[in-house]
């Protein structure tokens, strides 16, 4: 199939107060150039579903908003005139259609005739591996089967742009992730500007060419994968993004100061009271003696692939540390622990 | 042992009690068929009673047929499309109409019957036509359609699948026709089935809106109750009983059948 790529996307100070009065979306901007895949990533409640049902179409933003699509305001244009492509959490397939006719419902919409209706409903059934399903009923699918199906006529319509709401949440893990895979090679196959809603960090970082991390119905940050993991913007995003361990100190001197000793620090922040983020794998396990940081481990949890300590007295609270599988450490030695300086991220005061 | 016992007891028990309410309904349809009822079935059986029923009240049946099939294709036409609309917008008004729309269930017939005479008996042209019974009808048993495709609504996320038929490009139009509706059809056949069982057997609303030439079978009923023989009421109750069993028993074999099929899902 050759690539599509739909259309930029812009949102204007889309806010979104519903009528009971709540308010579910501060006024934010975002920009999502074509071909793109964007993730929005954020805990329940946080506004991703309402910004991605802003886009759609299926909600209004509070006046003075404005949805463009490659520079044309859409905002007034109701979702069936969007041309958008659509895939539910509930998949919302038609439990009255075979699967060839869900698939093919928007061509038959735009009136495409039943030959190229038919040839690119077997387009699409090959390119997500749902063949020899094509007559089945929807109940008579597996979740996997229904969450191929849901996107195979999503994408059908050659959509300007491609949006999916938590599309493998109803998904048990191991198929999840394996769907996941599947799911990141088809949309850089399509090349389809995408945006994507989902409260599961792994499939952000997988899938999402930027990130968007959403708080409390305001936009927290905005970035690659690993601009978000390595360098987050505030505390919420540290936390939400992977496990990280939040220190507070006094920084003088290039140091950071903790309970159990000092750590050095790059990025020379102004001096006084500082919080940082450091990551549990960028944590190594050094001698006690002539550490400049130390502490006791409270524990040894082994995971496998890796071991996560917990090390007490190094900082006010505890300190998650992940170490190879191959180490040998037990709970009560005394261990110093050692961080490159670029590891340690200071975050904004405040938060 | 002990078992047995009380199986035998409960069966008993059960046989009793459908006796006491199936028994009245065997002997007013044999004496429809009896010779003379006075004399008992030793008198004879005989079809003439039902013969002369379907000459004197032929007219009440097919007008009877005519109200309950008029009466579906409102409550079709002006119903679904309602409980789509109501159970869409949600909110507390819609809550509100839906509950206007029950409220004919809690009123006694005679009052929505004098309800309606005293607001449109001055129609003599209305009043005096088969329509009047049916608007009547219509009031009645609007709330069995829009509650039974209401409760399929919301069993099948009907909003979900609405809007992800809108977001394939489906105009409100196509969207009601080519997804609400085929999925709603449990509820829309089930509610059809009552609309024309209750239709075909309101008598209350019906006795105090027919005139003389807009009888109704149950109105014809009560009419051979009070003036025939009994033999020839006796007889008419067998020829209601003939034509409502039929749609009772499709009722109740498409209740199990949704009902299987719910299960399979």
């Amino acid at each position: 199939m050759k690539a599509e790529h739909g259309v930029a996307v812009r949102a204007e100070n889309c806010g979104k107060t519903f009528a009971d009065g709540t308010r579910a979306l501060e006024p934010v901007n975002l920009d999502i150039a074509r071909g793109e895949t964007v993730v929005l990533l954020g805990p329940s409640g946080c506004g991703k579903t309402t910004m991605l049902r802003i886009i759609a179409g299926l909600e209004q933003p509070d006046p003075g908003g404005r949805v463009l699509f490659n520079d044309a305001d859409v905002t007034r244009v109701p979702i069936e005139q969007r041309n958008v492509g659509m895939v539910f959490q509930s998949y919302a397939l038609f439990p009255n259609m075979s699967v060839a006719d869900n698939i093919g419902y928007g061509l038959k919409i735009r009136s495409i005739g039943k030959a190229e209706r038919e040839a690119r409903v077997a387009e699409l059934v090959e390119l997500t591996g749902i063949e020899g399903l094509e007559r089945r009923r929807i109940d008579q699918l597996s979740g996997g089967q229904r969450q191929r199906v849901a996107l195979a006529r999503a994408v059908a319509v050659r959509p300007s742009v491609l949006l999916l709401d938590e599309p493998l949440t109803a998904l048990d893990a191991a198929l999840r992730e394996r769907l996941r895979g599947e799911l990141d090679r088809l949309l850089r196959t399509l090349g389809i500007t995408t945006i994507y809603v989902t409260h599961d960090q792994a499939e952000a970082m997988v899938l999402g060419d930027r990130i968007v991390v959403m708080s409390k119905g305001a936009i927290a940050q905005i970035g690659r994968p690993r601009d978000i993991y390595f360098a987050p913007a505030s505390r919420f995003v540290a936390e939400f993004i992977g496990a990280a361990n939040i220190v507070e100190g006094d920084y003088a001197g290039g140091r950071l100061k903790l309970a159990g000793g000092t750590l050095p620090l790059a990025n020379g922040a102004a001096a006084g009271p500082v919080s940082a983020m450091i990551r549990p794998e960028s944590i190594r396990i050094i001698a006690a003696e002539g550490a400049g940081l130390s502490g006791r481990v409270d524990s040894v949890s082994f995971v496998g692939d890796r071991q996560r300590l917990m090390v007490s007295g190094a900082a006010a609270t505890a300190i998650l540390v992940d170490v190879p599988n191959s180490l040998t450490v037990n709970a009560g030695d005394r261990v110093g622990l050692a961080v490159e300086p670029g590891a340690i991220r200071v975050l904004a005061s405040g938060k | 042992m002990r078992d047995r016992i009380i199986f035998a007891g409960q069966l008993a028990f059960t046989l009793l009690v459908t006796a006491f309410l199936v028994v009245p309904a065997v002997l007013s349809m044999m004496a429809g068929v009896t010779a003379n009822y006075f004399r008992g079935i030793r008198s004879g059986v005989t079809l003439d009673w039902v013969w002369q029923v379907w000459g004197l009240y032929a007219d009440t049946i097919g007008r009877s047929f005519l109200i309950a099939l008029s009466a579906l294709v409102v409550c079709l036409v002006v119903g679904v499309p309602a409980a789509y609309g109501l159970y869409r917008s949600g909110g507390r008004l819609s809550r509100a109409v839906e509950e206007i729309i029950t409220l004919p269930l809690a009123i006694p017939g005679l009052a929505i019957a004098l309800a309606l005479l005293l607001a449109y008996g001055g129609f003599s042209d209305f009043r005096r036509s088969w329509l009047f019974i049916l608007a009547g009808h219509v009031v009645f048993t609007m709330p069995f359609m829009v509650r039974s495709v209401i409760a399929v609504l919301a069993a099948i996320d009907v909003k979900t699948l609405d809007e992800s038929a809108s977001s394939l490009g489906a105009s409100p139009w196509r969207r009601f026709r080519d997804v609400i509706v085929p999925n709603a059809r449990p509820g829309i056949l089930a509610g059809s089935l009552m609309v024309v069982t209750l239709s075909l057997g309101e008598f209350n609303l019906t006795w105090m809106l027919h005139t003389p030439l807009t009888k109704t079978l149950p109105v014809g009923l009560a009419d051979s109750y009070a003036s025939m023989r009994l033999e020839v009421a006796s007889a008419y109750t067998l020829v209601f009983f003939i034509m409502i069993i039929p749609l009772l028993v499709a009722m109740q074999l498409y209740a199990g059948q949704s009902a299987a099929a719910r299960r399979r899902r």
